[in-house]
């Protein structure tokens, strides 16, 4: 008795399995929504360095240098100073509007007459990730003594050889570990991808629900794959600052 | 260059807060080659100040400051050559933590001198064994005692072959027991006839190595001489009480 009605519910599952994942090959939509999540996080990733380079790179310059460059009359001080006018500007909108709607806001207007949502997403993205990258480096490059940087500067190196061979070198290293946990974090916000007309992973999962009418399995698999690609790279992250706390003097 | 004037200061100030602090407040000093100059002053009374804008690490509200006959307070300066030849040495050590201490001496000479490393690395033994350091080249700025950090900062910054050196308290952050092997080292150098500006607390080497003491309150020079003058005839009043208290 008790062991027909497990017989029976395995076989439900078993029904619902097929149905869900093989029938018309449904797990080949995951595979292509997982390729494009990843698609859209590693490129994204990089779009985000780039930008977060550059912003923290006026940010910090601004703060350490600014001073210095006004008192030596330097024109580059005036071209400094309205760009990091700007960058505060990207920082306080990106940071203060959800990526979603940032999302949107890339998809119907400023790239209305297209419709390459993976573009879209990696570009909106990668934008929004730069804003993050920019104030985790200005945090490593400020959480330096600036005793190191006056020891540099006294030396008679100038402003960019000190930050280049005495200050962000020590700056990566504390840096790092909050730098590849936003990369992780940015994985997991891709998943509202599917809003711009694409097929990432949370996608998928949502149109095999459409279709089978049946919500357990598709987003129980949805949920394991994110579960499982978030741990494997915490890991690793993990790994990394064990490696880079031996290595500290 | 006339009287051998290595640094000339002239009415300068640093103003903070819009002017209502004024940590220098119209300094006028000249500072002559194979001098060593010891600034002295309750705390707070801008020495550090004084100091840090020999080099222009502070950044004067007005006044002049002229190094090797160039006005380095003027527009469009090329700081970084004159820093070159301006050693300074600071009261926590600012050693870069990342380096051994071999390359803690031999990156700004090779960097920026355009040193080999072979050339580097020589010059810089030659140095630690100078202050019985040579065996340490290997090792972490963490693995050493206050006292020999200090006295790497100090040759670390001789690896550029400075003109002149400027100490902001320099044994300060140092145990007691380690205030004596920095100081020799600094005596040292002054019998090789480096130039010196040197802020410290240390009566004693002030007396005995400085050419000219220089006394400081609420950022301007109260009282300048030789350390006779300055410890057996204080004229001033403050220089007196602070005397007192120091002493
Ligand atoms: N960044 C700053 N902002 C405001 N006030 C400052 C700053 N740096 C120094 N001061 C003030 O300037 C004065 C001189 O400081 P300092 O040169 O460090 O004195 P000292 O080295 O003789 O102890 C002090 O009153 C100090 O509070
Ligand atoms: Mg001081």
């Amino acid at each position: 008795m008790m062991f027909d009605v497990i017989g029976q519910w395995l076989n439900e599952q078993r029904e619902l399995f097929i149905l869900n994942f093989i029938d018309e090959s449904r797990w080949k939509l995951l595979l292509t929504g997982l390729g494009n999540t990843l698609l859209i996080t590693l490129f994204a990733t990089l779009i985000g360095i780039f930008l977060g380079i550059i912003v923290a790179a006026v940010r910090t310059t601004y703060d350490k240098n600014g001073e210095a460059m006004a008192f030596h009359k330097s024109i580059g001080y005036y071209v400094l100073k309205i760009a990091n006018v700007l960058c505060k500007l990207y920082l306080t909108v990106m940071r203060g509007t959800p990526v979603v709607v940032q999302l949107l806001i890339a998809y119907f207007i400023i790239f209305a007459s297209s419709d390459n949502g993976i573009m879209v997403a990696i570009f909106a993205f990668g934008v929004n990730s730069g804003a993050y990258v920019a104030e985790i480096l200005r945090g490593g490059i400020m959480s330096i003594d600036n005793g190191q940087f006056e020891a540099g500067r006294s030396l008679g190196f100038n402003y960019l050889q000190t930050m280049i061979y005495i200050v962000i070198p020590q700056a990566i290293k504390t840096a790092l570990p909050s730098l590849l946990n936003e990369f992780i974090a940015l994985l997991k916000e891709t998943s509202v991808a599917g809003y711009v007309g694409l097929v990432d992973i949370t996608k998928a999962g949502a149109i095999i629900r459409g279709r089978t009418f049946s919500a357990f399995m598709p987003l129980i698999a949805v949920a394991l794959v994110y579960l499982i690609l978030v741990t494997l790279l915490t890991w690793a992250v993990s790994k990394i600052e064990r490696r880079l706390r031996k290595s500290e003097r | 260059m006339k009287d051998n004037v290595l640094i000339k200061v002239e009415n300068l100030k640093k103003h903070y807060s819009g002017g209502k602090v004024k940590a220098l407040d119209g300094v006028n000093a000249e500072i002559k080659k194979g001098e060593v100059i010891v600034v002295i002053g309750p705390s707070g009374s801008g020495k550090s100040t004084f100091l840090r804008s020999l080099n222009l690490l502070e950044l004067p509200t007005d006044g002049k400051i002229t190094f090797d006959g160039e006005d380095i307070t003027a527009a469009k300066v090329n700081i970084n050559r004159h820093r070159q030849k301006m050693g300074m040495v600071f009261q926590h050590f600012n050693l870069f933590p990342n380096m051994t201490i071999l390359r803690n001496m031999t990156i700004a000479p090779m960097k920026l001198l355009g040193k080999k490393k072979e050339e580097a690395e020589a010059q810089a033994m030659a140095l630690l064994n100078r202050v019985g350091l040579a065996d340490r080249c290997n090792a972490y700025p963490s693995q050493l005692s206050g006292g020999q950090k200090q006295r790497i900062a100090i040759v670390r910054s001789l690896c550029m072959s400075p003109e002149v050196m400027l100490f902001d308290e320099p044994t300060s952050a140092l145990d007691p027991e380690m205030v004596g092997e920095v100081l020799d080292v600094m005596r040292e150098l002054a019998r090789d006839g480096m130039t010196m500006v040197v802020v410290t607390h240390e009566m004693g080497f002030a007396k005995e190595v400085g050419s000219r003491v220089i006394f400081m309150d609420e950022g301007r020079i109260i009282e300048e001489g030789t350390p006779d003058e300055i410890f057996r005839d204080p004229k001033s009043d403050r220089l007196k009480s602070f005397l007192m208290k120091v002493l």
